[in-house]
């Protein structure tokens, strides 16, 4: 019946499906809305960069505006994926720069990104808008310099946690006095100096900035005059942040912070002196996000204070200074509270200040509309899961890192599987779950039967047995991403159904107990997956006996075969 | 209490064999999953030891840098055996409060992103820099291939490598530096021209550290560096061959 609509209807109602789910359901109907939704299509995302090529994008998605991308597997993050791995960006912009498309928008995650792709990004798109780049590396203030000097129409640079070299400042004079699009300006990763006054006319002379962070560098004075400039603001990242509050330019800065009275988002406080904070009190009530993890400096009554006046927190990243009993001030505060994260400030060690169950207890108490957490702790408790569960059945992230892997229920002595057993079986739109602390195959056959949402799982020192790994294998249908590192799964688990990882983005083991010989087998039974082997000892042959135990191996779904451009520490089976 | 129970049973050493660990009862259990192929558990593929890898154990293999340990040339017999002993250590270290956990760090754990750790690091030690009160003072001495004598900077009165290099620039601008010919002084006195022959690929900018390595300057964080730094010199380009170049040291950094 829709077949007898024009095109344009069809275009019409497709524009209003946001979602890459949706859009990917619809383009399976038939032929007709096939073409139509590929030619209408504005947004992609790609997960895996290897999953598919640029060429192959290019051709079904000519309409093509914005573009996400991901590379490295998400272990990366921790030391665990040799440096050289792969996920390139410029193949990306070199074919879709030679295709014609008018890229606006790049959102990359975990990817190389050399100066020389940026330099190209910035010359061949001319309406291009938006650049995001989240814990990607490779380039330089050189790369900046050039997308800020070439892009016209620059509306959003946003660079979270970036490895940059940037320690020739100049990059921010690059904007052309001409650029006044600037809607979103973050440069918290960057580690040196920026030319303040260019900061400032670039500040001044951009009316729609609604969100600026800014990095370690940037001295209190020029943050005042920032602010004095941009009132509008809704999102600000401050970089230093001391002074004296009885001085001149505390009271210049507490004005000109009272006149932004549309700041909802607060970052930074890269360098801090706690006794500073009351001058942050008055746009306290407002705020809706508060990142407080790279603040080591605040804590104990000055942080307490602080979040005292946050009452309408939704999001709270922190760290664990602030202990079970700041937490509970969180949970008699933060009633909208529905994300949080609790980072370890001494991520090295055995943590003294850290918190423990009792802290997550008392913000699952206060804070019902909790959804997502990340919680780096001392230790936990099955009583206290159970609790939690009960208290906040809505969790669709949880991540529990007891900073000591193996650590059981202190109190009982017992494994943890009864614990987090609770919380997938509360928990039904759970979607991503991570583990830790002693744990058996049977936290595992909990999974598998409870965690009916699950799309991403993390393992790590956890199990007995191969059961463990084919439990959430068989009961997991919507998994879409599972990693484990030293868990005693081997080759029956790996194999017992090499099909179900057609359905999954990706799986990575490390120091588990598969052997080459298994890999290879998934490989041979599999050609739609890539099977990589990451061997990075000294050796420069790779052992041939298959029943060699794998050091790392991360498989994937792919369309387009082998990639080209793997080290010689990856070898692809 | 079950499950404490099959960990005490797992200790005690009745399954010498290692390989018939699921007749220890999961049948009992009332939430089941059927698996394909029934109770057992697809051992099939080999009789493959599957023993828990303890966290002390994967401890000891990272440290050990030899890592001849966990290569193919184990006999199958030994590891079980040895794979039963330190799961009875695991057992015990995980029941025994008294015995500490291993401190030594694992690779990728806790997992914390490097660039948190690094931005941390650095947070933390200006903040206890801050809080010892005086400032402390870190001259180094800085050498320059071919000036006739040697300088001292305070390192201390600078927060960033760009503040560094603008000093050194100013230090040595009076110094004559090869290749620049007859205009020689001139250049000199360019204060960009000499940032430029610093930045660029004539002069290369290494220190000495605390363990006494020649590293290149640039790819730690600030505070690290002024931490570590025992002593400057300024390379000419030719001579700093030897070093490793930048962006292979720093990913062997990070990797």
């Amino acid at each position: 019946m829709m077949n007898y609509f024009p095109d344009e209807v069809l275009e019409h109602v497709f524009d209003s499906i946001a979602s890459h789910k949706d859009r990917n359901s619809v383009s399976l109907v038939c032929k007709s809305w096939y073409r139509i939704e590929r030619y209408s299509r504005r947004r992609v995302f790609i997960g895996n960069c290897y999953s598919i090529s640029p060429e192959r994008l290019i051709a079904r998605f000519p309409g093509l505006k914005s573009l996400t991308l991901k590379g490295k597997p998400h272990f990366a993050d921790f030391n665990l994926v040799p440096y050289d791995w792969g996920g390139f960006v410029y193949p990306w912009i070199k074919a879709l720069a030679e295709s014609g498309i008018g890229l606006e928008e790049l959102r990359l995650k975990r990817m190389v990104v050399s100066d020389e792709s940026l330099e190209l990004l910035s010359k061949s798109f001319a309406n291009f808008k938006s650049l995001v780049l989240v814990s990607c590396e490779g380039f330089s203030a050189d790369g900046l310099a050039a997308v800020a000097a070439n892009c016209r129409f620059l509306r959003e640079l946003d660079l979270q946690e970036n490895e940059v070299d940037d320690h020739r400042g100049h990059w921010l004079s690059c904007f052309p006095e001409s650029c006044t699009s600037l809607v979103s300006l973050n440069f918290a990763c960057l580690k040196g100096e920026v030319n303040l006054g260019a900061l400032e006319r670039l500040v001044s002379r951009s009316p729609n900035l609604k969100s600026l962070r800014l990095n370690r560098l940037v001295p209190l004075d020029t943050l005042q005059k920032l602010l004095m400039r941009a009132p509008q603001l809704v999102d600000l990242g401050i970089g230093s942040y001391v002074h004296d509050p009885s001085s001149e330019a505390s009271n210049k800065l507490k004005h000109a912070i009272q006149r932004c009275k549309s700041i909802v988002s607060l970052s930074g406080f890269l360098e801090v002196a706690p006794r500073c904070m009351s001058a942050i009190y008055p746009i306290c009530g407002n705020l809706t996000t508060l990142n407080l993890s790279y603040a080591p400096g605040l804590h104990g009554n000055k942080l307490t204070k602080l979040i005292q006046h946050c009452r309408k927190l939704q999001r709270l990243w922190i760290l664990d200074r602030i202990g079970d009993k700041g937490l509970g001030v969180v949970a008699s505060t933060c009633k909208e509270l529905q994300e949080l994260r609790v980072f370890p400030s001494d991520p090295f060690g055995a943590g003294n200040d850290a918190v423990t169950e009792e802290g997550l207890v008392l913000v699952s108490a206060g804070c019902p509309k909790l959804n997502s957490l990340l919680y780096f702790c001392q230790q936990m408790t099955n009583a206290a899961l159970i609790t939690v569960a009960r208290n906040c059945p809505n969790f669709i992230r949880f991540r529990l890192c007891i900073l000591d892997p193996v650590k059981p229920d202190p109190v009982t002595n017992q494994p943890l599987d009864e614990g987090f057993g609770a919380i997938v079986q509360s928990c039904k739109r759970l979607k991503r779950l991570s583990l830790s602390g002693l744990l058996t195959d049977q936290v595992f056959l909990y999974i598998g039967m409870y965690a009916e949402q699950l799309e991403m799982l993390s393992i790590a020192f956890a199990a007995d047995s191969d059961k463990g790994m084919l439990y959430v294998l068989n009961g997991c249908k919507k998994l879409r991403k599972l990693e484990i590192r030293d868990c005693p799964f081997g080759n029956s688990a790996l194999l017992e159904d090499v099909g179900k990882y057609e359905t999954m983005r990706s799986l990575w083991m490390s120091s588990c107990e598969v052997t080459l010989g298994g890999c290879k087998t998934v490989a041979e039974k599999m050609p739609s997956l890539n099977v990589e082997i990451i061997n990075e000892s000294d050796q420069t042959e790779f052992n041939l006996d298959e029943g060699q135990k794998v050091d790392k191996m991360y498989l994937y779904r792919t369309l387009v075969g082998h990639r080209k451009d793997a080290p010689e520490s990856v070898w692809i089976l | 209490m079950e499950v404490g129970l099959k960990m005490a049973m797992k200790g005690g050493g009745d399954h010498v064999g290692g390989c018939e660990k699921e007749k220890m009862g999961f049948e009992e259990t009332e939430l089941r999953l059927g698996l394909p192929g029934g109770g057992g558990g697809g051992e099939g593929g080999g009789g493959e030891v599957v023993r828990k890898r303890g966290f002390s154990e994967t401890v000891d293999l990272k440290l050990n840098l030899s890592s001849k340990q966990d290569t193919s040339g184990i006999d199958p017999n030994d590891e079980k055996v040895t794979g039963l002993n330190k799961e009875k250590n695991l057992l015990l270290s995980a029941i025994d409060p008294a015995k500490p956990p291993a401190k030594a760090q694992v690779v990728g754990w806790p997992p914390v992103r490097s660039f948190r750790k690094n931005m941390l690091a650095t947070a933390t030690q200006k903040s206890s820099t801050d809080e010892s009160g005086g400032e402390k003072v870190a001259f180094v001495k800085v050498s320059m291939d071919g000036a006739p004598y040697l300088r001292k900077v305070d390192l201390r009165m600078y927060t960033s490598y760009h503040q560094l290099s603008d000093a050194l620039a100013k230090m040595f601008s009076s110094f004559t530096i090869g290749n620049c010919g007859s205009q020689g002084v001139k250049d000199f006195m360019n204060e960009s021209k000499l940032m430029d022959l610093l930045n660029g690929s004539d002069y290369v900018p290494t220190y000495e550290d605390k363990d006494g390595d020649w590293m290149l300057v640039g790819d730690v964080p600030w505070e690290m560096f002024v931490e570590s730094c025992k002593r400057l010199r300024i390379m000419k380009g030719t001579e700093a061959i030897g070093l490793a170049p930048k962006a292979v040291e720093k990913c062997k950094k990070r990797s």
